[in-house]
């Protein structure tokens, strides 16, 4: 008997993973580089599922957004922040090293990706670990630009919100990437404590920090926004205000709200 | 595969109502594609279309909550990993908007939901009648917030939430199962939480 095979990609299936380094972000948060079996181009802003097994056969399972450029093939790397009482990144924060094995399924996700043939300009909004998936389509576009002998890709502009300047994520290879190339523009802002001489923002984000970076960057083609609940309804709804058609807006977000 | 070093959480006493892969979530977590949408009631409609579009019948706010309302308490399952449950909801039941339109025989088998801001998913009729489905406009006794999906949403528990639409303003007949927003981007066509029908051909 033959059954109906069902349209679109065949099924995900999960895979072993193997981590081959552990690399401190922050001090709450680590970068996990996997080597699946089989390892599929992605998509920037794509995820993964990972599967944990307990000996009594319990599992957990948890989405994690992929960091690494798609030009890097046969490894990619999960960004994990430290939740406190969560039940698996702190798993993987405290537990995991280098030669174990973790299962995973992926890559999964459409509507918040970018890849350069989307065009420009983007606006890139994260607030915290949101600066994950985002991280992918900064480093894929600066893939893009050595592989293209220095042509400029579409220009973009991160609006990045952290607590303080220990929390930044990627902090030295962002400012990296805005002092090599004059088509991307960073702007953080520091919403608890800012170090002395700090000349960025300094305060939660708003509607004047949104508009601010329109202006800077021309109306969006595409924003793409991701972090706590809270943080992305606010950006998106400025991002609107400012200019941004809402069809544009692309939206992830994690944490409860508390509602 | 057993993971090294791996425990898991305190195995919790609601374990049987969680589905495989989920954990319980306490807070109410806000997931969606785009904007918060926003309708103002005076221009907010639900319509019951034919597969060409037409409408059956369609409804403003007015007369949508003078159709009966129905109150449930449910559990409901995101396929993000989060359950939570014992969620109340009141709302006008599929089976409701169907006997209002004067549909006693639906025409077709499927239906898609579509929204206020384009967003669209896939639903059997079979798992929207028999008291299974609603369009639903209050959560726990209050108005349902806009980051929610107010004015109003569809609700099918049974299902993985994001076959319950945010938005939602009218169902439209289907004579054949196609894909919605999520189910074209790789999500499952159906969607079963205890199957674990997160993605395509799960």
């Amino acid at each position: 008997m033959t059954q109906r095979q069902p349209l679109g990609p065949p099924r995900l299936v999960w895979q072993k993973a193997a981590v081959e380094a552990v690399t401190p972000e922050t001090y709450r948060v680590k970068t996990f580089t996997l080597r699946p079996q089989e390892w599929r181009p992605f998509r920037p802003g794509q995820h993964f599922d990972v599967r944990l097994t307990a000996p009594d056969g319990y599992q957990a399972q948890r989405s994690y957004s992929i960091a690494s450029e798609p030009e890097r093939t046969g490894t990619f790397d999960l960004t994990v922040e430290l939740v406190d009482g969560g039940e698996v990144s702190p798993f993987f924060f405290n537990v995991v090293q280098m030669g174990d094995e973790i299962e995973v399924r992926g890559p999964i996700g459409g509507p918040f990706t970018w890849t350069v043939l989307d065009g420009g300009p983007v606006l890139l909004i994260a607030g915290g670990s949101g600066i994950v998936p985002i991280m992918s389509m900064l480093r894929h576009r600066t893939a893009m630009m050595v592989k293209q002998g220095g042509a400029p890709p579409p220009p973009a502009l991160l609006l990045y919100s952290s607590r303080s300047s220990e929390d930044i994520i990627y902090r030295g290879e962002l400012d990296l990437m805005a002092s090599g190339d004059g088509s991307f523009q960073l702007f953080n802002t520091l919403t608890r404590h800012q170090p002395s001489g700090w000349k960025d923002y300094a305060r939660r984000l708003d509607r004047h920090m949104v508009a601010d970076c329109i202006g800077r960057l021309g109306t969006p083609r595409l924003t793409f926004i991701c972090g706590p609940t809270g943080f992305v309804e606010a950006a998106a709804e400025a991002a609107v205000e400012a200019g941004a058609a809402p069809a544009s807006v692309r939206t992830e977000r994690f944490g409860p709200s508390g509602s | 595969m057993v993971t090294r070093g791996f425990m898991g959480r305190k195995r919790s006493d609601a374990q049987g109502r969680i589905p495989p892969g989920q954990y319980l979530e306490t807070g109410f977590p806000v997931l969606s594609a785009g904007p918060t949408q926003r309708s103002p009631l005076d221009r907010w409609t639900f319509s019951l279309e034919d597969r060409n579009g037409r409408p059956f019948a369609s409804w403003n706010w007015e007369q949508f909550m003078a159709l009966p309302q129905t109150d449930i308490t449910t559990d409901i399952h995101c396929v993000t990993k989060w359950s939570k449950l014992d969620t109340q909801w009141k709302g006008v039941t599929v089976d409701d908007i169907l006997k209002a339109a004067g549909i006693a025989e639906p025409p077709d088998a499927y239906l898609m939901a579509f929204c206020e801001g384009g967003y669209t998913t896939n639903l059997p009729l079979r798992d929207l009648v028999n008291g299974k489905g609603m369009v639903a406009h209050e959560f726990a006794g209050d108005p349902l917030t806009a980051e929610h999906g107010g004015p109003a949403r569809l609700l099918v528990p049974h299902l993985y939430f994001w076959k319950s639409a945010k938005w939602v303003r009218g169902l439209r007949f289907m004579p054949e199962d196609q894909p919605g927003f999520w189910e074209a981007y790789g999500y499952h066509m159906y969607g079963d939480p205890w199957k674990e029908q997160r993605y395509t051909n799960d």
